[in-house]
């Protein structure tokens, strides 16, 4: 390797230091492996944070009745049948155990009267499901595995942008490239086995919960690098996000607002969710409110509130009444818990919510209710990965959380992200340690790789005129808000494409002012092209799905067609470069064993 | 609506001064909304640390007027009327602009001893509510240092930051010696060289906290006594004299248990 940059060797390098980078780490260093972890943000500032209401697992604490099977048809059914079965189907298995380990280092849950984890209410769970610890659960979790991880001495890598993924001489993925926020200088990392842990991508929309960093670098990294992408056109709209003010708006509500007892209205007073049960979830939804309300204290005395459908459904029955001109005053729909359940018990519950809307709306959640709308919040899309290993298609590469695809099908249920990371990212620490040890790994850096990679990354410099990155942004973010949102259909999604075509040059014609150090211009530079590529593959998806399952409405086709549920769109890069074509194929699902079949058709 | 002004500090580690910016105040805003309108229109470098906006992360604490702020929590409209000067956290290196080197925090963290809990059950260890709840109290804690920020100890003596851990970690201790679980003992550790007996209980960390946790009087006094007990308490000393209870490092303390 030249000398030019710093460098660093690793048997385990992870990308990411969300919940699913950090349960990584944990298990490769547990196999004795050498690991290192890279991260865009300070440790424990990852986007895992900001989940609120909690993470599923069918302990049986609340419902003894519950157990994987149940969990298992939940989120196939949650996902429209998308899903990858196999992950589901390890999901539901595993992640009892994975929460049960958390309190072994340190996690302190909310308890039951027995003094077990309690469990919470949430949709399309059948179940009181999510272990929580108020409506704080995320930090919980990232505070848990990051104190883990620091006391094991795993080396983590803070503020520091990876451009790209780089292999060796034969095609396996070798290591990456990338840069000190602080210094602006930039370093390589050569190791064994690369696992992506780089969460989301929903900043390309202009009303999101997303942070700064949900650019969807690990996912382009991935295409670029040789690995596939599936279902990019399911974007989960939550239901929730605040609406007002404008600066604030698309912030997160937690859905435990609901599961604690929270129903919508409209501006006539009516609990409009009662209008919008499809026919698939007609059985066990309550049809009156009286029926609905009793479900609460006791879920075989009624059936479950219509506001505890799947989020696809909730969303969708928002912005009808908001069309329909039945909104609040700024756009959105009233959630109410403020008439329904005592003030104790709402700060008691939902001490962040209560804080949220004090402190940025003036809004007393226990006295008025809040106003809400639909917010870009989770893709459901991903790299490709074997459901055992998280391997890719590209050699060397593995992914967890919410940056692999499959697990959530089209539509992901809430509760079942926390409790993805875990799962995976454990699973994913296993498959590199079984890849390194099986002796395969790459061995050095194609070096042709880093000076391309540097020499893009500084090119914004050598302009003296030329966009401002924050315009680009902000028109993307417009674009993708208005062409490929919640409601899609087909001359608007090709004039998206058209309008990505526009993006990309746009990208190559940008001046960055000032130096390298710390300098968030710059920074937001190196994001676009991740950005770009992947609104790309959604569009493409969106396009192609000429139907409407899950986080993917079309109002030219507004209903499921059978002949879409065999299959994924799966995405390819023809050439690895950001700007290079990208190839889409229908990619068959796995075919799901009977007994599992017969989980689906059961009634539970 | 009127105009806004805000006066900020722009440098590094080699100094800087104060640049003032001029634009429209919007409907609802907070400080960090008018700090990304500047990076998006006069001032693209213009460094600042941030990421959840909403309170949870902790990233974008700074100086709003001269007291340690979260930008993403402090409404425009709830400041006093004029200049708005939002400066860097004191306490810490300057890297640029508004962002600080806090590494001071994760190489404390790492002096943390861990968790030492019992073998688990089959199915999860029994802990009740009333028992969780005081670490859950510490464990709101959203690491945004402005309690670090705040604290004479360290706010006007660098040379304090060697043996001293600060109040952020004062309740990750207290979180730990209260934990149902834990076997592991602190104190020792906490009064040798954590600096615990530097705290005068001010309570200005206290005053700062976003997540209004008691760290002084839920945390950093019940710690005192605990230390002070095991250190001075007559019947403890003799005690220990009997059962020679040696003197755990940091390192022995994450790997072993209590004796």
């Amino acid at each position: 390797m030249s000398t030019t940059y710093e460098h660093h060797d690793y048997d385990v390098l992870i990308i990411g230091a969300g919940g699913a980078g950090l349960r990584a780490a944990i298990e490769a260093k547990q196999r004795g492996l050498k690991v290192g972890i890279v991260t865009k943000s300070l440790l424990g500032k990852a986007h895992t944070v900001m989940a609120e209401g909690g993470m599923a697992a069918a302990m049986g604490n609340v419902y003894p009745e519950d157990n994987w099977m149940v969990h298992f048809r939940d989120t196939m059914r949650g996902g429209k049948y998308l899903n990858n079965y196999r992950m589901a189907e390890l999901h539901a298995k595993e992640a009892p155990d994975r929460v049960w380990e958390l309190e072994q280092w340190g996690a302190l849950f909310d308890r039951t009267k027995e003094g077990k984890i309690l469990q919470r209410d949430f949709g399309g769970h059948r179940y009181a499901r999510l272990a929580h610890v108020g409506d704080r659960t995320g930090l919980e979790l990232i505070r848990t595995l990051q104190q883990k991880v620091v006391s094991m001495g795993i080396d983590v890598f803070m503020e520091l942008k990876v451009l790209k993924l780089v292999h060796d001489e034969s095609g396996r993925v070798a290591g990456c490239v990338g840069y000190w926020r602080a210094s602006g200088e930039f370093v390589t990392f050569a190791a064994k086995a690369v696992i992506l842990a780089t969460g989301g991508a929903g900043k390309s929309w202009k009303f999101t919960s997303n942070s700064w960093e949900g650019t969807g670098d690990g996912h382009a990294m991935a295409l670029w690098a040789g690995a596939q992408l599936i279902d990019m056109e399911c974007i989960q709209f939550h239901p929730t996000g605040m609406v007002w003010p404008l600066s604030v708006r698309g912030l997160l509500v937690t859905e435990g607002v609901r599961g604690d007892g929270g129903v919508l209205r409209n501006s006539n007073g009516e609990r409009f969710m009662f209008n919008y049960v499809a026919d698939m979830f007609r059985a066990e939804t309550a049809d009156s409110e009286d029926e609905a309300d009793k479900w609460y204290d006791d879920h075989a005395a009624g059936r479950r509130p219509p506001e505890l459908l799947p989020r696809d459904e909730v969303a969708r029955a928002i912005n009808s009444e908001v069309k329909a001109g039945r909104g609040s005053p700024h756009g959105g729909v009233f959630l109410d818990i403020a008439s329904r359940r005592s003030p104790e018990f709402i700060r008691r519950r939902l001490p962040s919510m209560y804080h949220q809307f004090m402190e940025l709306a003036g809004v007393d959640i226990t006295s008025e209710p809040m106003e809400i709308g639909p917010t870009c919040h989770y893709i459901m899309g991903g790299v490709k990965v074997d459901a055992e290993t998280e391997a890719t298609l590209a050699p060397g590469l593995f992914a967890a959380g919410e940056v692999a695809g499959g697990m959530h099908g089209a539509n992901r249920l809430g509760g079942n992200s926390l409790s993805d990371l875990i799962v995976f990212g454990r699973r994913a620490g296993m498959g590199a340690a079984d890849y390194i040890e099986s002796g395969q790994a790459a061995t050095s850096l194609d070096e042709g790789e880093v000076e391309a990679a540097v020499k893009d990354a500084l090119a914004p410099f050598d302009r003296s005129s030329g966009e401002n990155p924050y315009d680009i942004q902000r028109d993307l973010q417009e674009m993708m808000q208005a062409n490929v949102g919640i409601i899609r259909t087909q001359s608007e999604l090709e004039f998206a494409a058209g309008e990505l075509d526009k993006f990309t040059e746009r990208v190559k014609n940008i001046a960055v002012k000032g130096g390298r150090a710390y300098n968030p211009g710059w920074n937001l530079t190196t994001d676009l092209p991740a950005m770009i590529t992947v609104c790309k593959c959604v569009t493409k998806g969106a396009t192609l799905r000429k139907e409407s399952r899950g986080g993917h409405t079309r109002e030219d086709f507004p209903k499921a067609d059978p002949e879409f549920a065999k299959f994924n769109f799966a995405h390819s890069s023809k050439g690895g470069n950001w700007d290079s074509p990208i190839e889409t194929v229908e990619s068959p699902l796995l075919t799901m064993p009977d007994d599992l079949k017969a989980l689906l058709e059961e009634d539970h | 609506m009127a105009d806004v002004t805000m006066r900020i500090w722009r440098g590094d580690a080699n100094g800087g001064n104060f640049e003032t910016f001029t634009l429209a105040q919007n409907e609802g805003e907070v400080v960090l909304d008018v700090i990304h309108r500047i990076q998006a229109t006069e001032a693209p470098d213009l460094a600042c640390r941030w990421n959840c906006k909403a309170g949870k992360c902790g990233s974008c604490s700074a100086e709003i007027n001269g007291k340690p702020r979260l930008m993403c929590m402090t409404r425009m409209d709830q400041l006093p009327e004029g200049e708005v000067t939002v400066t860097p956290m004191k306490t810490f290196p300057i890297i640029r602009d508004l962002v600080t080197d806090v590494s001071f925090n994760y190489v404390q963290a790492q002096k943390v001893p861990a968790l030492l809990p019992p073998p688990m059950p089959e199915r999860g260890y029994v802990m009740f509510q009333e028992d969780v709840e005081r670490g859950q109290e510490f464990r709101k804690c959203i690491e945004c240092f402005m309690c670090q920020d705040v604290c004479h100890v360290i706010r006007d003596h660098e040379e304090n930051k060697e043996h001293y851990s600060g109040p952020r970690f004062f309740i990750r201790y207290a979180e730990l010696e209260m934990h149902p679980l834990d076997t592991n003992d602190r104190r020792h550790l906490l009064r040798e060289e954590m600096g615990l007996g530097y705290c005068n209980i001010t309570k200005c960390c206290t005053e700062v906290c976003p997540e209004h946790i008691h760290i002084t009087d839920n945390a950093i006094i019940p710690l005192k006594e605990r230390v002070v007990d095991a250190a001075y308490d007559p019947v403890a000393w003799l005690g220990r004299k009997i059962r020679r209870k040696h003197n755990r490092t940091a390192d022995e303390a994450a790997v072993q248990p209590a004796p």
